[in-house]
């Protein structure tokens, strides 16, 4: 061994500063399981920033209002069922409340509580579920989306017992509802209610204090206030950014007047917001159930003279607070039984269209929550 | 009801359809109209909810019309066809609303102003009426197909659409089904036929 080579040597550190990375595009969807259904979005990444997102869909495109413009009016009550097929009461109510405003039909006290009722336990359940699938996506996988669908079936029991269908509900009709609840239906409503909170106190303790859930969703997907109100964005989505907009306050349809409940607001408006602003307009619902099951009066549920009924030539835009946002159907008759034309304002659809504000600058991983976090099913967003 | 009363006034070629109680608004104004609405402090609609386009055959009506000599005579009333896309805006500022504006255009050619560069909110809901009526929105930064694929022809709401006679497949036709999938069905073979 020649001892006189053995020295120390010098070594270069490659700093990584020359590295150039291509703009690669991926197609994610329409079969990614973060994708909520058949959805893609077209993502440019630098490294695994977004550079560019354009989302795709129409892949459940089934020209819904095509369909409804060539039946009679009660005819696209069952179809409107399945536009969010989380929330098939809302869709009904937005659908009644639409042509109600044009035929100018009145509601039977009764039936506006049932309204009611049956809208705050789709929202419990819609909000509870999103919750579910957003950890879900964060990585959860399963454990808190199960808590949420366990709760979900009391509340989907109780659409089956008063409307012979879990999701598939039917139930509204045009002044009213199709049938009174069956007796004792207000009881399991009652308890059902009652016994929410403790699966709240439940979620929050798990969730709310989470620290991948804090340092994963706070300031990700930031959408400010400004951009919000202008790209028409509505829901918890809308009120995480700050906006003081709901349509129960504003437009008090039913009988939301006569019930005392708050509109939680966040203030930065990033994932973290939109995920509190659901879990507290649950607590928000469950106050509003607890006042309707108190004081719901006896009487009629609906108007059976309003059956097969044939508007005068009208337009009227009906627009209710659905759990993803605003929730609107465009009528206008020109005096046949079947609509001139029948068009659906989809909240999901059209809260889309910042998606692509609130991913850029962001990792790639974090566009799958920020699409969590915005709440869409696609059979409303392609219908 | 929000009064429209200043806005006709700011307008004069605006002109108020009373049955709709909405706003009908030439398209080279439709722009300035927008932001006027989304600024002015009396106002201040500045969310746009709904955008829907509506497509109107033209219709003729024939009617008997008795002469003052007893014979009858038919007149022929013509309604021209139409094509609208109507804006429902609302104020969340000041949470009031709506107000109603229509851009009218012709079926053979349809194109209006888009209004996305004052509510980006009708960006999606502009580009469907270009999808399923074929509206040509002016102005529009991104006018693609949304819930049809690329390579679609026609506009599928609109109304005198006829769509493709083997769109689908039933196992039991019945009526106007049937009908057309008849034509479709192998031609039963004739007894001449198995003569030779």
């Amino acid at each position: 061994m020649n001892t006189e080579t053995i020295a120390p040597r010098e070594y270069q550190i490659y700093s990584g500063d020359d590295l150039r990375t291509n703009v690669l595009e991926i197609s994610m969807g329409p079969q990614h399981p973060s994708t909520h259904g058949v959805f893609r979005m077209d993502v440019s990444l630098d490294g695994e920033t977004v550079v560019k997102l354009k989302p795709v869909f129409g892949y459940l495109h089934r020209n819904h209002e095509k369909i409804a413009e060539t039946t009679s009016y009660l005819g696209s009550m069952p179809y409107t069922d399945r536009l969010d097929y989380f929330c098939s009461m809302t869709n009904n109510w937005a659908y009644a409340l639409a042509v109600e405003k044009m035929a100018g039909l009145a509601v039977p006290e009764r039936a506006e509580y049932i309204r009611v009722i049956m809208a705050e336990l789709t929202r419990l359940q819609n909000h509870a579920s999103l919750v579910g699938f957003l950890t879900n996506d964060l990585g959860a996988s399963g454990t808190p989306l199960l808590y949420a669908i366990r709760e979900r079936e009391h509340i989907l029991d109780l659409f089956e017992w008063a409307s012979g269908a879990r999701m598939m509900c039917n139930y509204m009709r045009f002044g009213g509802v199709r049938n009174d609840l069956p007796s004792g239906w207000l009881a399991q409503c009652k308890k059902v209610v009652d016994d929410f909170p403790a699966f709240m106190d439940e979620f929050e303790t798990l969730l709310t204090g989470n620290e991948i859930i804090l340092s994963r969703c706070q300031n990700v997907g930031v959408l400010p206030r400004d951009l919000a109100i202008n790209a028409s964005i509505t829901g918890p989505c809308l009120r995480a950014s700050g906006v003081d907009y709901d349509i129960r306050k504003v437009d008090k349809y039913g009988v939301y007047d006569r019930f005392d409940f708050k509109v939680p607001l966040g203030s930065v408006g990033d994932c973290y917001d939109r995920f509190m602003i659901r879990l507290l307009e649950m607590r928000e619902s469950v106050k509003i159930l607890k006042q309707a099951l108190a004081t719901i009066p006896e009487g009629p549920v609906n108007d059976s003279k309003a059956r097969n009924f044939r508007p005068k030539p009208a337009e009227a835009y009906g627009r209710i607070e659905g759990p993803k946002g605003e929730l609107g159907f465009y009528l206008v008759s020109d005096g046949t039984p079947k609509p001139h034309r029948y068009h659906v304002r989809p909240p999901s659809f059209i809260n889309l269209t910042v998606l692509e504000d609130m991913c850029l600058g962001q990792k790639i991983a974090d566009a799958v929550i920020i699409l969590g976090s915005i709440d869409i099913v696609l059979g409303e967003v392609d219908r | 009801m929000i009064d429209l009363a200043p806005i006709l006034a700011k307008f004069p070629t605006v002109k108020h359809d009373a049955a709709a109680n909405a706003l009908i608004v030439p398209q080279a104004l439709a722009l300035e109209v927008a932001k006027w609405l989304r600024d002015d402090p009396a106002y201040r609609m500045d969310y746009a909810s709904n955008v829907a386009g509506v497509d109107t055959l033209p219709v003729e009506k024939k009617t008997k019309v008795k002469q003052p000599d007893g014979t009858e005579r038919e007149v022929v009333t013509k309604k021209p066809g139409s094509m609208e896309v109507v804006y429902h805006l609302y104020s969340m500022a000041l949470k009031h609303g709506p107000i109603t504006i229509k851009q009218v255009t012709t079926r053979e050619n349809p194109a209006v102003t888009s209004l996305t560069p004052i509510y980006r909110g009708a960006e999606f809901q502009e580009r469907e009426a270009f999808d399923l009526f074929g509206i040509q929105f002016e102005g529009h930064p991104d006018l693609r197909r949304i819930l049809m694929w690329d390579e679609f022809k026609d506009f599928p709401m609109r109304k005198d659409y006829v769509e493709p006679d083997d769109y689908e497949y039933e196992p039991t036709p019945h009526d106007a089904v049937l009908a057309k999938a008849k034509a479709h069905y192998p031609k039963a073979s004739t007894s001449t036929e198995a003569a030779s």
